[in-house]
């Protein structure tokens, strides 16, 4: 099975026009759906969060058959993956796409099973020191900032379990969770 | 009552067969041939075509099928009363002549061996016809033209070159064999290299003395040209305003002397504003016809399609002159709707106009593209539009048209790269996006497979095929986190 570092790949990942952006509707559909899949699998497995339009993505190339999928092509996936809810943009300009392997719920999840079963309810803390600590317990979320960053909405502070104070600069950002 | 008219034959997009050497000279819309005989039957509004051989009479296209094309053999005309003008304020203008019936009642015809023999007069009748012009068109033209014809007597140089070779008839020249220079009639005969060489200078000599009459004209037009083009321009709104104001009570008349300037208007150079409406000037129609019958040669040569662009060089190439304009070939080919012509323009979604048969199957054509693209060769570097167009049998531009076609329709992918343009069989439909590792144990993906995994750099598959074959259809899944 032909393998991209450890990752195994699917047999069309072989085929030509695999990587030439289709522009019949159909198939263009079918094609994005695969990419898609594509994507959100090799990103879970190697553990990446990121995906840099401009730089050289090993997913993105084939050099058996010497075929890479322009620009146009990338964007359109990725944009895609973004209307799905599986990935952000994380620029106006699209270069940088944040891949929610995980669904932003279940990031949240994760976050507050961390603290439940860390102890660290009723407690307000950084954000730095929420992410060193996760980190340091060996759990994959280490980009934890960046959803921060981000959507802010989307985690369950509707569900009362959380409230940010802002500071005057990001380090002095802290949150108290409140299971 | 039967018609003895000699049976003229039709191609079968309604224009005339002509003989060999036979030239058309001029052609009238809307003539009823009158014969002041009651054993001819009278042939109602049809168009008189004048040719250096013969008077043809087609019906209209909307007569019945039952009246059929006939012919007078200009030879057997033996005399044309109308000399001068034929216009009167009375009626249509008229053409009278006289042709020779032989006695079995049939046209005499010297060309064919028919009849009782080769000598005029032998027991035959005479009867007169009159030509009457409804239609438009230029009657005094017309008569002068077949001053011409008759007296040019064309096709006796045709016969006698025809009993050179050795035709069957033998009375073939009816009348005026044997040599000398001279005709019966007396004027200078054209035969043999001497005569081709004198019928040059003649018409050489008619050429430069109408082309100096041209140029006074043409001084003293382009003086003018301004009210000219002023004049026309009114006409043009004239004609416009009067088409879309028309009620359905407009007589006949009115019609007539539109269509008129119409066709006036379009000898100037000015297209009518209405041609979409009316069924198109009797120009087109007529071009129509002819290039439908000209276009199928090259047709069948280029595989039973051809560029629109080709087919307007070959035609005006064929024509040498009296060229027609890109607009007149476009003109003529959306006539075609209208008549019952076996070929049609067609336009790609790429824009790119093609002219092909009626009985031009798109599905054929697929069934041929897809055989060739499940080929191992195809199914492992795809196929170029050179690669289809050796295998159709068509120009690289029509097959790429083709191909693009069946994209479309999803047989086909494209695969761009710095090696060019390809395309390969659609493998899209067979992959489950749910089950991204599964291959069907039968179909194109596995056969795709196959005959990918034997070439150098795609060897890495060659492991896939082993663990297909054991694992029959039930191979890997892909878990779901």
């Amino acid at each position: 099975m032909q393998k991209l570092g450890d990752f195994k790949l699917p047999h069309f990942f072989n085929y030509p026009p695999y990587f030439t952006l289709q522009p019949v509707r159909e198939t263009r559909e079918k094609q994005i759906q695969l990419w898609k899949e594509l994507i959100l699998d090799y990103c879970r497995t190697q553990k990446i969060f990121v995906i840099k339009l401009e730089e050289e993505f090993p997913l993105f190339s084939n050099s058996a058959i010497e075929r890479t999928l322009s620009h146009e092509a990338r964007e359109a996936f990725l944009s895609d993956l973004v209307a799905e809810g599986r990935a952000e943009w994380l620029d106006k300009g699209r270069r940088s796409c944040l891949i929610l392997w995980h669904r932003i719920q279940d990031w949240a999840d994760i976050i507050v099973n961390f603290v439940k079963d860390n102890g660290f309810e009723d407690s307000v803390m950084t954000v730095e020191e929420i992410r060193s600590g996760i980190e340091s317990r060996g759990t994959s979320i280490h980009t934890f900032n960046h959803v921060n960053e981000l959507d802010l909405d989307k985690f369950p502070f509707a569900k009362g379990k959380l409230a940010i104070f802002k500071g005057t600069s990001t380090d002095d950002e802290g949150i108290k969770f409140s299971v | 009552m039967s018609n003895f008219f000699s049976k003229a034959e039709v191609t079968s997009s309604g224009r005339p067969v002509f003989l060999r050497n036979e030239v058309e000279r001029h052609l009238l819309s809307g003539v009823d041939l009158e014969p002041e005989d009651y054993r001819f039957s009278p042939l109602k509004s049809g168009i008189l075509i004048l040719t250096t051989h013969r008077l043809l009479w087609l019906p209209s296209s909307s007569a019945t099928t039952l009246t059929s094309a006939s012919s007078i053999p200009l030879a057997s005309i033996s005399h044309i009363f109308s000399k001068k003008s034929l216009k009167s304020v009375f009626h249509s203008p008229r053409i009278r002549f006289q042709f020779l019936v032989s006695s079995d009642g049939r046209v005499f015809d010297p060309g064919s061996g028919s009849g009782s023999g080769s000598s005029t007069g032998s027991g035959s009748r005479s009867v007169v016809v009159t030509a009457v012009v409804r239609g438009k068109g230029d009657c005094d033209g017309f008569l002068v033209k077949f001053w011409d014809s008759w007296r040019a007597r064309a096709w006796e140089s045709n016969e006698t070159t025809g009993s050179g070779s050795g035709l069957a008839s033998g009375s073939g020249a009816g009348t005026g064999t044997g040599g000398g220079l001279y005709s019966t009639d007396g004027s200078v005969r054209m035969v043999g290299v001497a005569g081709i060489l004198r019928k040059e200078q003649e018409i050489w000599e008619s050429t430069d003395k109408s082309l100096q009459d041209a140029f006074q004209d043409l001084n003293a037009l382009m003086s003018k040209a301004k009210e000219m083009v002023m004049l026309a321009e009114k006409m043009r709104q004239k004609l416009l305003a009067g088409t879309s104001s028309q009620t359905s009570g407009t007589n006949d008349e009115e019609m007539g002397s539109k269509e008129e300037m119409q066709d006036w208007l379009l000898s100037v150079g000015i297209i009518s504003p209405v041609t979409k409406e009316s069924a198109g000037a009797l120009y087109h129609q007529q071009l129509s016809r002819q290039l439908a019958d000209f276009v199928r040669t090259p047709l069948e040569r280029a595989g039973g399609m051809i560029n629109l662009i080709d087919a307007y060089c070959l035609f005006n190439r064929a024509r040498g002159t009296e060229l027609i304009s890109p607009d007149d070939m476009l003109q003529a080919c959306s006539l075609w709707e209208k008549f019952d012509v076996p070929v049609m323009l067609r336009k790609f979604d790429s824009r790119v106009m093609v002219i092909q048969n009626k009985s031009h199957s798109d599905e054929e054509v697929f069934a041929r593209i897809k055989s060739l693209a499940t080929k191992p060769e195809a199914l492992r570097n795809g196929i170029s539009p050179t690669d289809a167009a050796m295998t159709l049998g068509i120009a690289p531009a029509m097959a790429k048209e083709h191909l693009l076609t069946a994209e479309n329709k999803g047989l086909l992918c494209r695969d761009i790269s710095p090696d060019g343009f390809r395309f390969y069989i659609n493998l899209f439909p067979e992959i489950d996006p749910f089950n991204i590792y599964f291959v069907k144990d039968y179909g194109i993906c596995i056969t795709w497979i196959k005959a990918v995994s034997t070439s150098g750099k795609n060897a890495l598959l060659n492991e896939l095929i082993p663990t297909f074959m054991d694992l029959g259809s039930h191979t890997i899944v892909k878990t779901a986190i």
